[in-house]
């Protein structure tokens, strides 16, 4: 754990803008030239019930949530009480204050709102203040609001308050602020945010915990992984959406939405997921780069026209956003556990592409090759995150962003093409051809003078007619499973691998093996554990298919033990790789978490020494399975 | 010049020119209503000159599905129920394209009901022929959403307890602009709606009667027919929705009492799902698919929108 760093909790109740205000302070942290990464909580209701976001901030590059935070601004949960006579309801309403105070770390400071929350209805917050030096600050932020605005503004005193506690400038929320609102609402944010720091500054401070300070060498911009994936789309020249909505996958399709028609695209809110599947094999079957997606329930529905587009080698892109299942299981809580889904669900022999990026940068190149190999290969191609990433804000060099749009369709030709193309005699093109060899037989598009063919979800001939002769059958299923291989190559002779090496100490004889989200929590963790003096390397896979032998054998080769970490409990990308790899069972263990929230650092760092020395690594909250053999 | 240059091409067609080599005897018994559909549709498709590169047929599955098979245009054989998702899609990316789907009784009313409902609220600018044959085809005679109650099948040893759908006011209470019911025993009659519904600006709808003389035993079920545009018996507005929703319900129960009456039920004039989206700006105005190919157009780029996240 870093000491210079600031993790700020700001809690409340789901529906008290805890949400835009966290945003805001993130965005101020790095704009100020510091390092950030957030952390969403929130339960499966609309308003109300306890909620928290964290900001991690740092001059280093920060890649998780870290464990625990030094810096609470519980703001109380309106939604607890009653808003005409002013009556608390239950017990809930300190949650905001008792719910948070596990994680708070020794030294750290408590600011919270006098006016909508009591600090003697805590048991022994007092105690436990002492006990582990924490600095409490009891403030009337509603008071404050009242005053200059109106109340729900209290969140603003917050920012304010903590803002003089922790020496930092209130420039950039003012800039915020100013760009987002105006007259006398804003008017109304800069008198609290100054009354609030004012009012702190004035006050006697006992703690010593600071902002850091950092700078960028480069404008930063704050992303999801699910702007990340939008903005991949859009800029491969993804024109059409169609989706239904489902959280966590609801996000990539409103920021589709909301973007698609400014350029020239098109967006469609369906009936359900089959139709929302189906819609988009549609629009790239008449020549546009189409995509949908959705969570586990949904995607299940998707099952059938994923096949379809397997068999009419019809391009398209699914997202997939795992949430903690099965069936609606967790509807905001991340986990892992649809891997097993996403490659194998339809029925026939699985011909699709499948990624996993681990974190904002990669979600959107990863995004970008799916689209390419979707349409090169004229195949479904899958990217498959979770809610964390979905959510979680990381800063990223805008200049990453900076790229060409891309309109080629891959393997589709132009009329000129089509007319030079070989026709059968009957005069139809020759769509589903036996011969080439990467197993790619160009496609033609409706409209196109001389280019009919039959897309047919039954097994047919290089024209398209249903057939079921055997030979005829055993060459087109090789052709397609060719696709697959060709692209194995593809990738594997690409600059970059898609698979992220993490290996400090050079050459490490220890590995973590992980996959998706948890990438970064890894990568983390693995730092500390070589400052702790084991020599360990980790390795995060993106390719889920076609599998990237050469790497992960690579990497299992170099290491004498390796454990695998992922959010399931049935170690689904361990069975993965020995199913893939055939071998290295003996030498792979697993630390699995599905309690719905994502590994912290620290619990990595517990479970890979536990393992290493023999001992039992399974912690309170995450599970582990030894190496076969073992 | 456009990518797309057998749309709107202009010259004679030749009916011929829409049979692909292979023969519906291959899948379709003989005396199946099946092959009054495909006729009528060649027919149809001649008589308005469209070039068969420029039509997209999209099928699901059943017997009716084959249709694709046996005729030579575009196509897109697709998965039970589910045509009418992927035609409209083909259609709002190439608004310029002639999109046909069809498909069975189980396809449409059974299994795409959602679909059926929700293509014809938006009324996307395409004709959706459905095959209604009483009974599921292609898996062997099962009771259809049309069967009558009381039809006996392996299924339903003991008779069906249900209701038929009513499909052709089914269709005007969920929004189709053009609804009509023809059969394949008229086959005039069916190359003229076709080509009313191809011309139709919106959801045309076709309640298409074909016998399966293999499952429904009765090879003549549909005989005789009545055309209510021929017949003063049967004069009423069909821009009137309830006019037109008391000749349906008139229609659909003298059906089981095997009385066929056929023709033109409903139409109405208003402006298809692609004029509404592009009015809202939800659309461009030229198509979608068009943009690939040109090599003057100047992409959006997704960055553009990168100040709110500075
Ligand atoms: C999801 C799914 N369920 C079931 C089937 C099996 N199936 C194929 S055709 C059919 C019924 C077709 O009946 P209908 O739509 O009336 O068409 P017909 O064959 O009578 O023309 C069924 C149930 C299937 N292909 N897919
Ligand atoms: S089973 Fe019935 S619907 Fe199918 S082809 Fe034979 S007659 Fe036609």
């Amino acid at each position: 754990m870093t000491d210079n760093e600031l993790v700020w909790r700001i809690a409340g109740g789901s529906g008290d803008g805890i949400d835009s205000t966290s945003q805001n302070f993130a965005k101020a942290l790095m704009r100020s030239g510091l390092s950030v990464f957030t952390h969403r909580h929130y339960p499966s209701r609309i308003r109300g019930g306890h909620t928290y976001v964290e900001v991690r901030a740092s001059a280093d590059k920060v890649k998780s949530r870290g464990d625990g935070y030094n810096c609470l601004l519980a703001l109380g949960d309106s939604f607890a009480r009653n808003p005409q006579d002013e009556a608390y309801y239950g017990n809930e309403e300190v949650k905001p204050l008792s719910e948070n105070l596990d994680e708070l770390r020794e030294g750290g400071v408590i600011v919270y709102d006098e006016g909508l929350l009591d600090g003697s209805e805590v048991d022994d917050l007092d105690e436990r203040a002492e006990e582990n030096d924490w600095h409490v600050y009891p403030l009337d932020l509603r008071g404050m609001a009242r005053e200059h605005g109106r109340e729900v503004m209290r969140n603003t005193a917050g920012v304010g308050a903590t803002a003089a506690l922790l020496g930092m400038d209130t420039g950039p929320f003012e800039e915020l602020m100013e760009e987002r609102m105006g007259g006398d609402i804003l008017e109304q944010n800069l008198d609290i945010i100054q009354m609030a720091y004012d009012q702190v500054a004035e006050m006697d401070h006992s703690h010593d915990l600071r902002v850091p300070e950092g700078e960028h060498d480069e404008t930063q911009v704050l992303v999801s992984g699910s702007t990340a994936i939008a903005y991949g789309a859009l800029d491969e020249g993804c024109r059409f959406i169609a989706g239904y909505p489902m959280t966590p996958w609801t996000d990539v399709f409103t920021i589709m939405s909301q973007n698609l028609p400014a350029m020239g695209g098109i967006s469609e809110q369906v009936e359900d997921e089959i139709a929302a599947a189906a819609l988009a094999l549609g629009a790239s079957h008449a020549g546009a780069k189409a995509m949908s997606g959705s969570s586990g329930g949904g995607f299940a529905l998707m099952s059938e026209p994923l096949g379809l587009a397997e068999i009419t080698e019809t391009p398209v892109v699914l997202v997939e956003s795992m949430r903690a299942g099965p069936s609606t299981g967790m509807p905001t809580k991340p986990e892992q556990a649809d891997l097993e889904h996403v490659l194998y669900t339809s029925q026939g022999d699985s011909n699709r592409v499948v990624f996993a990026p681990g974190n904002q940068q990669e979600a959107y190149e990863q995004t970008r090759t799916a689209f390419q190999l979707a349409y090169d290969y004229q195949m479904p191609a899958i990217v498959i995150y979770d809610q964390k990433l979905s959510g979680e804000l990381q800063n990223v060099p805008e200049s990453f962003f900076d790229r060409e749009p891309n309109p080629d369709l891959g393997a589709t030709l132009t009329e000129e093409q089509v007319a030079e193309a070989e026709h059968h005699a009957s005069g139809k093109f020759n769509r589903y051809q036996h011969d080439p060899e990467n197993g790619v037989s160009p496609r033609s598009l409706p409209g196109q003078a001389d280019g009919r063919f039959l897309a047919s979800g039954n097994e047919h001939n290089p024209q398209g007619h249903i057939d079921e002769d055997p030979d005829n059958r055993i060459a087109q299923m090789n052709r397609r499973m060719r696709k697959l291989s060709s692209i194995r190559t593809e990738l594997d002779e690409a600059e970059e691998s898609n698979q992220t090496l993490h290996d400090p100490s050079g050459d490490a004889e220890y590995g973590i093996l992980t996959w998706g989200s948890s990438q970064g929590t890894v990568e983390e963790a693995v730092d500390r554990l070589n400052e702790r003096g084991h020599a360990v390397k980790s390795l995060g896979v993106s390719d889920m298919m076609p599998y990237p032998e050469a790497d992960v054998a690579g990497f299992l080769e170099s290491v004498d033990e390796c454990l695998v970490v992922e959010m399931n409990a049935t170690a689904q990308f361990r069975g993965l790789t020995q199913k893939e790899l055939g071998r290295f069972g003996e030498k792979m263990s697993s630390l699995l978490k599905y309690n719905g929230n994502p590994f912290e650092p620290a619990e990595i760092v517990e479970g890979f020494e536990a393992s290493i020395n023999g001992g039992d690594p399974a912690g309170e909250t995450t599970k582990y399975v030894p190496a076969a053999g073992d | 010049m456009s990518a797309f240059s057998a749309i709107g091409e202009e010259r004679e067609i030749d009916q011929n020119e829409f049979t692909p080599g292979i023969e519906p005897q291959a899948t379709w018994c003989p005396g199946c209503g099946d092959f009054g559909v495909l006729k009528a549709l060649k027919g149809a498709m001649a008589e308005l000159g469209k070039n068969p590169d420029e039509v997209l047929l999209v099928t699901g599955i059943g017997c009716s599905g084959k249709l694709s098979s046996y005729f030579n245009s575009y196509g897109y054989h697709s998965i039970h129920g589910r045509s009418l998702p992927v035609a409209r899609a083909a259609k709002l990316a190439n608004p310029d394209l002639e999109v046909v789907a069809a498909g069975g009784d189980g396809d449409g009313y059974g299994i795409g009901g959602n679909h059926f409902m929700h293509t014809a609220r938006e009324n996307h600018d395409m004709t959706y022929i459905v095959f209604n044959n009483e009974i599921f085809g292609l898996t062997k005679g099962q009771t259809s959403p049309t069967s009558p109650k009381g039809h006996k099948s392996k299924t339903q040893p003991h008779g069906s307890a249900k209701d038929p759908v009513r499909p052709l006011s089914m269709s005007l209470s969920a929004g189709a602009s053009y609804v009509a019911r023809t059969a394949a025993v008229n086959p005039n009659q069916a190359k003229e709606i076709i080509k009313e519904a191809v011309e139709h600006d919106g959801f045309a709808h076709i309640d298409f009667l074909t016998q399966c003389p293999t499952w429904n035993k009765d090879a003549r079920q549909y005989v005789p027919y009545t055309d209510i545009q021929q017949d003063d018996e049967f004069d009423f507005d069909v821009t009137d929705r309830r006019e037109a929703a008391d000749a349906m319900y008139d229609a659909e129960s003298r059906l089981y009492e095997g009385e066929v009456l056929t023709g033109r039920f409903y139409r109405d004039d208003r402006p298809s799902y692609s004029q509404e989206k592009q009015s809202t700006g939800e659309m461009p105005e030229t198509p979608l698919a068009e943009r690939y190919f040109d090599d003057d157009y100047e992409w959006e780029r997704s960055y553009d929108f990168m100040d709110r996240h500075r």
